[in-house]
C-alpha cells in the first residue's frame, strides 16, 4: 500500500490536462474523457515512491525533478540521414517513425502489405472510432500505474497496426520512436495499439532510441490483442541515450491458441523500466517471454514482468538475462500467477544476471501466486561471474583474454540471442555482446 | 638448445610452497613423464607452465625457446607452443567446438605471422585428426564439451592438441578415470603426434598410461621436489614397489646429499 506520493511538478500537470498540448484535434469525446480521468488519477496519485512495493529498487526522482517539455513538431525534426543511425540497413520490411511523440510521415513507409493497416492513432480514431474504443486503455490501466497515467492523460496520437483475419505478414513491421532533445530535456508518451485479428501472423518491432548524451524521457505504453490462433512475435530494441529516462509498459492480451513470443533487449538508457505483462485469457495459449539487457556505468534496468494464467492449458516461458558491468543494476520482478480455472499450466521461468564488475548488482524477485492443484511451474535465478576455470581454458588455448571474455559473455546469452528470429536484430546483438570484435559464428 | 629449460622453480598457492625446487630440461622430440602421489607437485607444475593465475612462482626460472616463460599470459604461452591438456577439461555452454577451435588455431597463426585459415582449409584439417582420434563428427557442432563423456572430455583435449600443433605438450593426467578401450585411443592419438620438434610431458599418477605412451625419461616428483629420474624402467620400478617406496628412499637420498 502507498503510503506516500511524490510531489507532481506543475509542469506535468498543466501540460496533459490543459488545452495547451498543441494539439488542434481533440479527437472524439470519449477520448477526452479518457485523458481526464487519467489525468485526474495522475495528479492523485504522482509519481511512485521506493515506498511502493513495485518500485522498492527504482527511485524515479529525478525524473519528477528534471523539468522536461513535450517537444513541438518543429523541434522534432529529423532528416532521413539523422535516423539512418537508428534503423537497420539490412531489414527488409516497412517502418513507421515518431520523432519526439510526433509522426514523422516522410520517414516512413508509404504502403504496407495486404491485411496490414498502420497509420497514426488519431487516424485511426478518425476512421474508426468505435475499434480503437474498444481496446485502447482497456488493458494497459491508468487506475494502477502511475506512469500508464501519465501516457494516458498525454495521448493524442500514436502508432496504430491492425492485422487482418489470415494475414501472414512476413517481414516485420517496424515502429522507431526516435527523442531529440536539442535545445533541454524533452519528454515523449509513445503510445501504439497493436490489433492482431485470427488466424494471422506477424513480427513487429518496437525501438527506442536517442542521439547520445541528449537528457529525455520516453514512457512508453503499448497494448496488443493478440485474437484466436494469430501468432505474434514481438521485438522491442530500447537503444536510448545514455543519459535518458525509458519508463514503459506493454500490455499483451492472448486469446484461445494464440501465440505469442516477446524479446526485450536493453542496450541504452539511464534509467530503464520496462514491465511486461501478458493476460492468458483462452485455452491452449504459447506465451514467450524473453530478456536480455547489457547494463554498464550507472545503468538501471528495471524489468517487471506477469503472466496471468487465466484459462487451461497454457504454456509458458520466461527467461531474462542481465549482464552487468560498472556500477550498473539490474532489478527483476517475475510474477505468474495461475488461476482456479487454469489446470493443466505450464510454467516456467528463468532470470539469471551476470555481473561483470565487483560493482554491479540484482536485485531479482520471482513472484508466483498459484490457485490451480494440477499445474506445472518452475522458477530459478542465478547470479554469477564468468566461469575462471572457462576463461583460463579459452586463454590456454591461445585466445586473448578480452576476447575470452567477450566469447563467454556472448554464450552467458546464446540461448536467447538464438531465439532471436529477425537477422539484422540478431547481428546487432552478436556485435555489442562481441564489443564488435570480430569474433562471428560461434554459436553453439 | 633445449626446448624448456626449468631451473629451481619455487612456487606456492596462497601461503603454502607447492614446488619446492625443481629443475628440468626437456630436448625437442623427447617424452617425460612426471609421477608422483596426490599432492606432490605434479598439477602445480603443469598449472604454472601454462600459466594458472592461482600459483605464484616465488624463485626460479623457466625457459621455453629461451624465452622468459613466466612473464606472458596464458594465452602467449600456447600462442608460443605450449598445449595444456587438461586434466578436467571445462565445458562452456554457448560457445561452439568448431568456432572455439578455429578461433583458437587463427589466433596462434596469427601470433606465428601465419595466414587465418579459411573455414573450408580448417574443416579439412580437422577431420583429418578427427579419424585419428575417433571423434565423432556431431562432437563438434556441439558446445564446447558440453554433455561429453570423460572419455570424450579427453579424447577432444588430444584432439585439439593435434590440431593446434604445439612444440611442447603438457598431459596433465590426461588418464584419470579413462578405461582401458579410451586409454589406448588417447595413447594413439598422442604417439601419432610424436615427432622429433615436438616435446611432450606426460604428468601421471599411474603407470599404467606408460605402457602405451612409452617415455624417454621419467621423473618421480615427491613433496615439491624432483627426487629421481631415469628411463623408462623406473615407471616400472615404482609400479612394483608403490610411492611409498619411493619416498623412504628419496628421504635417504637426501640425507645422503
Amino acid at each position: 500500500m502507498k503510503t506516500e506520493t511524490m510531489t507532481v511538478p506543475n509542469s506535468y500537470l498543466r501540460d496533459f490536462t490543459g488545452t495547451d498540448t498543441g494539439s488542434d484535434n481533440p479527437g472524439p469525446a470519449w477520448l477526452s474523457s479518457l485523458r481526464q480521468r487519467a489525468a485526474a488519477r495522475f495528479a492523485e496519485v504522482g509519481f511512485p515512491t521506493r515506498r511502493d512495493e513495485e518500485w522498492r529498487f527504482t527511485n524515479v526522482s529525478p525524473i519528477a525533478e528534471t523539468p522536461f517539455t513535450l517537444a513541438t513538431k518543429t523541434q522534432s525534426e529529423l532528416s532521413a540521414e539523422g535516423l539512418s543511425r537508428f534503423t537497420y540497413q539490412d531489414l527488409a520490411g516497412t517502418q513507421m517513425v515518431f520523432v519526439n511523440g510526433h509522426f514523422a510521415s516522410e520517414l516512413s513507409s508509404e504502403s504496407f502489405p495486404d491485411g496490414v493497416t498502420v497509420k497514426t492513432l488519431a487516424a485511426a480514431m478518425a476512421d474508426d472510432s468505435p475499434l480503437v474504443e474498444k481496446h485502447l486503455g482497456k488493458s494497459a490501466k491508468f487506475e494502477t500505474e502511475s506512469f500508464v497515467a501519465l501516457n494516458t492523460a498525454a495521448l493524442e496520437d500514436g502508432a496504430f497496426v491492425h492485422i487482418a483475419a489470415g494475414a501472414i505478414v512476413t517481414a516485420p513491421i517496424h515502429l522507431l520512436f526516435v527523442s531529440t532533445a536539442d535545445s533541454g530535456p524533452t519528454v515523449s508518451h509513445p503510445r501504439t495499439l497493436i490489433i492482431v485479428e485470427e488466424n494471422s501472423q506477424v513480427t513487429l518491432i518496437e525501438s527506442y532510441a536517442g542521439p547520445a548524451g541528449q537528457v529525455y524521457f520516453t514512457n512508453a505504453v503499448t497494448e496488443v490483442v493478440v485474437s484466436e490462433n494469430a501468432v505474434v512475435d514481438h521485438y522491442k530494441v530500447q537503444r536510448e541515450s545514455e543519459k535518458a529516462y525509458h519508463i514503459a509498459t506493454m500490455q499483451v492480451a492472448l486469446a484461445q491458441s494464440a501465440n505469442f513470443s516477446s524479446h526485450s533487449i536493453g542496450l541504452g538508457g539511464l534509467l530503464i523500466r520496462n514491465d511486461v505483462n501478458a493476460y492468458l485469457g483462452g485455452e491452449g495459449i504459447e506465451c514467450t517471454l524473453n530478456g536480455v539487457y547489457l547494463g554498464k556505468d550507472k545503468q538501471v534496468f528495471d524489468n517487471h514482468t506477469s503472466i496471468d494464467h487465466a484459462m487451461p492449458h497454457c504454456n509458458s516461458h520466461e527467461i531474462y538475462k542481465g549482464i552487468l558491468n560498472d556500477y550498473s543494476r539490474g532489478v527483476f520482478n517475475g510474477k505468474i500467477f495461475v488461476r482456479e480455472d487454469a489446470q493443466k499450466t505450464d510454467a516456467k521461468q528463468t532470470n539469471q544476471t551476470l555481473l561483470l564488475s565487483p560493482y554491479a548488482q540484482i536485485d531479482t524477485k520471482p513472484q508466483l501466486e498459484i490457485f490451480a492443484d494440477d499445474v506445472k511451474c518452475t522458477h530459478g535465478a542465478t547470479i554469477g561471474q564468468l566461469n575462471a576455470e572457462a576463461l583460463f581454458y579459452l586463454q590456454a588455448r591461445g585466445i586473448k583474454k578480452d576476447d575470452a571474455r567477450a566469447l563467454l559473455t556472448y554464450a552467458f546469452a546464446s540461448d536467447i540471442v538464438s531465439r532471436i528470429k529477425v537477422d539484422a536484430i540478431r547481428s546487432q546483438l552478436d556485435r555489442v555482446l562481441l564489443a564488435e570484435r570480430a569474433l562471428e559464428g560461434i554459436a553453439g | 638448445m633445449p626446448l624448456l629449460e626449468i631451473t629451481d622453480l619455487h612456487a606456492r598457492v596462497a601461503e603454502k610452497e607447492i614446488l619446492k625446487g625443481i629443475s628440468l630440461t626437456v630436448n625437442p622430440g623427447e617424452v617425460h613423464a612426471i609421477m608422483g602421489p596426490n599432492g606432490s607437485g605434479k598439477s602445480t607444475l603443469a598449472g604454472v607452465l601454462s600459466g594458472r593465475d592461482a600459483y605464484e612462482v616465488t624463485s626460479g626460472e623457466v625457459l621455453f625457446d629461451g624465452q622468459d616463460l613466466l612473464e606472458l599470459e596464458p594465452e602467449e604461452r600456447a600462442q608460443l607452443g605450449v598445449f595444456l591438456a587438461f586434466q578436467y577439461p571445462v565445458e562452456i555452454p554457448g560457445v561452439n567446438n568448431t568456432y572455439f577451435l578455429r578461433a583458437a588455431l587463427n589466433s596462434i597463426r596469427k601470433y606465428r605471422g601465419e595466414e587465418e585459415m579459411s573455414a573450408p582449409a580448417f574443416l579439412k584439417l580437422v577431420r583429418e585428426k578427427m579419424n585419428v582420434l575417433h571423434i565423432d563428427q556431431s562432437l563438434l557442432n556441439r558446445p564446447v564439451n558440453e554433455g561429453f563423456s570423460g572419455g570424450e572430455k579427453k579424447r577432444n583435449e588430444i584432439f585439439q592438441m593435434a590440431v593446434l600443433d604445439p612444440k611442447l605438450a603438457i598431459l596433465d593426467e590426461t588418464d584419470s578415470g579413462l578405461d582401458i578401450d579410451a586409454l589406448k585411443t588417447v595413447a594413439e592419438g598422442v604417439n601419432a603426434l610424436r615427432s622429433p620438434e615436438r616435446a611432450i610431458i606426460v604428468v601421471t599418477h599411474y603407470q599404467r598410461l606408460l605402457n602405451y605412451i612409452v617415455p624417454d625419461f621419467v621423473h618421480v616428483l615427491s613433496g615439491g621436489r624432483i627426487v629421481k629420474s631415469g628411463g623408462k624402467e623406473l615407471a616400472l620400478e615404482l609400479e612394483a614397489q608403490g610411492y611409498g617406496w619411493l619416498e623412504s628412499g628419496s628421504t635417504s637420498e637426501l640425507v645422503a646429499a
